[in-house]
């Protein structure tokens, strides 16, 4: 029949169309990333070599242009690239391969509790055990350039082996030490100088002392909220800004972080997961850490921003099929009426 | 004053006051359409269903969104989302219904195409749905800010810029549109206003217009066939319905219509509920930042074409500066349309596959548009940027030679 060949012929050319549009110009547009990985010493052998190899194409290219060329200058940017790359991988792969004596060892809590009271609390508060912030988000955003954590809850929002790489280095576990350069040092020291067995004890004392169960606006709340607001998610009462005041953090990040309550929309599910499990995957060199948190709390916290940014994701799921069934209704009246109309025509 | 008696139902008062069943006859049973036509005819219906649902759910996010800077974006993202009830499924039915009106212009405009409905006594058929087509536009694009996301911003920002393209009066110009030195607060009051009250009443001016001038051509049909409408209507009239090559509007032409709507509902819908992200950019939940850019600018789908025409031509030719060429180009490519029934110089309305060049002419401009589209949003570097200079230069080239292109055919005709 002819009306259905001249059908064909418009589903193909909208479907070409929106095919060029969309899948295809988004694939252009944000290339493929590796799907997030949680065992970070793994994760971030794969990435350092990926970037020795990256930074080893533009070595060859520049020197085969150099030679071409008979300028030697060309090369010496991609060169000092390339090495700083090497070291970099080397210097990574040590660290995590540095870990494995701790991560080995049993912790012992009591003796943690001992260690992080002596070290941990001048900066931080443990509010479950006791510990009150030592000054108000103001002025300790103003100490230290972003209000520091509670401890309360890392044992459960990170894993050990994150736990043990971020006291002994931070900049390191974090993905950040690009960004602490040239005498600027990260506001939480680094605790190489520790014992594996004492690190052990510490991170036992943080797992002994976290929740069994938190809620997903809790883990956004604990992971998130100390640079990022998310104001949708308490619009009228504006408890859910950021902890660390706006001046401050622009200081500390370079940028004001932005606001979360749209992300579930702007960036998707899929993409938050690889950029919360490692920023620097789709935002080469960004100042956002990498948290550290584990598959489950990860989880939890795109949930909320789900339930933020999608509020009405349950209304729109029951009442999507109701409609459709009676649009189907619909259609077979009309194309009833249509033939009884026609009959007499033809 | 005409003599009045005492009417036994409302159906005789309203007729003795309006003469309603002649407009009744007038409008729909003996408004005569040709029978020899297919679904593509609906496509008028289709247009009518699309503003309908437009408008009225425009009307109720006008209630709940408001034009400023400061406001607009939560008004839409916070208070019509998440709050108001069912404002979710009025911004999915605009934002979707904004997006699939442009899909069947595009089809209600290729099919005129290619029918040859523009021709010879059907001009003002054809310019009046053109200028419907560019009013439109504006009107997509005025709404497409007021959500004042970044892409909302951004495109703002660059489709205003191209004014200041214009020779002597540019810079001033793009002042003037924009109300301010930069896209701010006065430009999104008076696009809000653009896009909620002068532009509607335009289009639906136009609407009538274009309906009205349909009466006295009448619609084309498949064959493109030249019918005696009063001969035909009178064989209807009679009772010779089978013999007949004309239908009244009502019932008959509309049951098709409805039909062919229901089926373009279930696609509507189906998008509403299901896939209403793809006439929403990710980009634009991200509230507009002027100090920002993002990482690639670009319009939506149905302006992607003429947006890949401004940007082919991406280098300096002589004296000329590329962006001139290109402003130069955009312009032609968004009024050449409008001469079209001048510029086809064949002497006989014939659907395109009875006139073997202009097929191919045919075919070839909607491969073009495609690729222009598709290139439109695509990084323009590289390969890319040349895809698009070619496919740019194809569709200037394939206007220019429509009016020797439509000679041929009837020539080969002997005409």
């Amino acid at each position: 029949m002819r009306e259905i060949k001249i059908l064909a012929v418009v589903v193909v050319l909208t479907l070409i169309t929106y095919w060029g549009v969309e899948p295809f110009a988004h694939s252009q547009m944000h290339p493929h990333v590796d799907p997030a990985n949680y065992d970070f010493a793994q994760a971030d052998k794969v990435s350092a070599k990926e970037q020795v190899d990256e930074k080893k194409e533009a070595l060859e290219k520049a020197e085969a242009q150099a030679k071409a060329t008979g300028n030697e200058k060309l090369t010496h940017i991609p060169k000092s690239e390339y090495n700083e790359a090497v070291k970099f991988e080397k210097t990574i792969n040590d660290f995590w391969a540095s870990n494995k004596e701790a991560l080995s060892l049993t912790g012992n809590a009591t003796n943690g509790a001992t260690l992080v009271q002596a070290n941990c609390t001048a900066c931080h508060s443990i509010k479950k055990e006791g510990f009150p912030p030592v000054m108000d988000d103001a002025s300790s955003a103003a100490a230290y350039g972003v209000v520091p954590p509670d401890l309360s809850t890392a044992g459960k929002l990170y894993s050990k082996e994150y736990l043990v790489g971020f006291i002994k280095e931070p900049t390191l576990a974090s993905k950040v030490s690009h960004k602490f350069v040239d005498g600027r040092v990260h506001p939480m020291p680094s605790y190489s100088w520790m014992q594996p067995q004492e690190i052990a004890d510490m991170v036992a004392y943080l797992q002994s002392i976290a929740p069994d169960k938190m809620t997903d606006k809790e883990v956004f709340q604990n992971a998130c909220q100390r640079c990022h607001g998310i104001k949708y998610g308490d619009m009228l009462g504006g408890t859910m800004a950021a902890h660390t005041p706006e001046t401050n953090i622009k200081a500390y990040m370079g940028k004001v972080p932005p606001d979360l309550s749209q992300y579930i929309r702007s960036r998707g599910a899929q993409y938050l997961h690889e950029f919360i499990n490692d920023p620097q995957k789709h935002l080469e060199s960004t100042a956002m850490p990498r948290v550290g948190l584990t598959k489950d709390s990860e989880e939890k916290v795109i949930s909320y921003l789900e339930k933020v940014g999608d509020s009405k994701k349950a209304q729109r799921e029951e009442l999507g099929p109701k409609f459709l069934i009676y649009l189907v209704i619909f259609a077979i009246f009309a194309w009833l009426w249509k033939a009884s109309k026609w009959r007499d025509v033809h | 004053m005409a003599k009045f008696t005492k009417a036994n139902s409302v159906g005789e008062w309203l007729d003795q006051r309006l003469n309603t069943t002649t407009l009744n006859k007038v409008l729909m049973t003996e408004y005569w359409i040709p029978k020899d036509i297919n679904f593509l005819w609906a496509m008028g219906v289709l247009l009518a269903t699309t503003f309908g649902i437009l408008v009225i759910s425009g009307i109720f996010l006008m209630m709940y969104y408001k034009p400023d800077v400061n406001l607009a974006f939560d008004s839409v993202n916070y208070t019509i989302m998440q709050e108001v009830a069912y404002g979710w499924l009025f911004r999915h039915m605009h934002g979707v219904a904004a997006s699939v009106v442009f899909l069947i212009i595009y089809i209600h405009m290729f099919t005129g195409i290619y029918y040859g409905s523009y021709k010879q006594g059907r001009e003002m058929i054809w310019i009046s749905g053109m200028l419907l087509f560019v009013v439109f536009s504006a009107a997509g694009f005025s709404g497409y800010m007021l959500p004042w996301g970044q892409m909302s911003y951004w495109a703002a920002m660059v489709i205003t810029n191209l004014f200041g393209g214009i020779p002597f009066i540019g810079p001033d110009l793009v002042v003037w549109i924009r109300g301010d030195f930069n896209v701010a607060d006065a430009t999104l009051t008076r696009f809000f206003m653009l896009h909620v009250f002068l532009l509607p009443i335009v289009i639906m001016g136009l609407i009538a217009f274009h309906f009205y001038t349909l009466r006295i051509p009448h619609v084309n049909n498949q064959d493109s066939e030249e019918l005696d409408f009063d001969a035909e209507a009178e064989k209807y009239l009679s009772g010779n319905k089978k013999e007949s090559k004309v239908i009244p509007f009502w019932p008959i032409f509309i049951s098709k219509d409805l039909a062919v709507l229901g089926i373009f509902l279930l696609f509507y819908f189906y998008l509403v509920f299901f896939h209403y992200e793809f006439a929403m950019d990710p980009v634009n939940f991200d509230p507009a930042d002027n100090m920002a850019t993002p990482a690639h600018i670009y319009p939506e789908w149905y302006f992607l074409w003429s947006y890949e025409v401004l940007r082919g031509f991406f280098f300096d030719i002589g004296p000329m500066k590329a962006f001139d060429i290109g402003l130069a180009a955009f312009g032609f490519a968004n009024a050449i349309f409008l001469f079209l029934p001048f510029l086809d110089r064949d002497t006989k309305i014939l659907p395109a596959h009875k006139r073997p060049a202009f097929f191919v002419w045919f075919w070839i401009l909607m491969a073009d548009l495609i690729v222009l589209t598709i290139w439109g949003k695509l990084p323009p570097t590289g390969a890319n940027a040349w895809v698009g200079f070619v496919a740019a230069t194809l569709f200037i080239v394939l206007f220019i030679l429509l009016p020797v292109i439509s000679k041929i055919d009837a020539k080969k005709r002997g005409a």
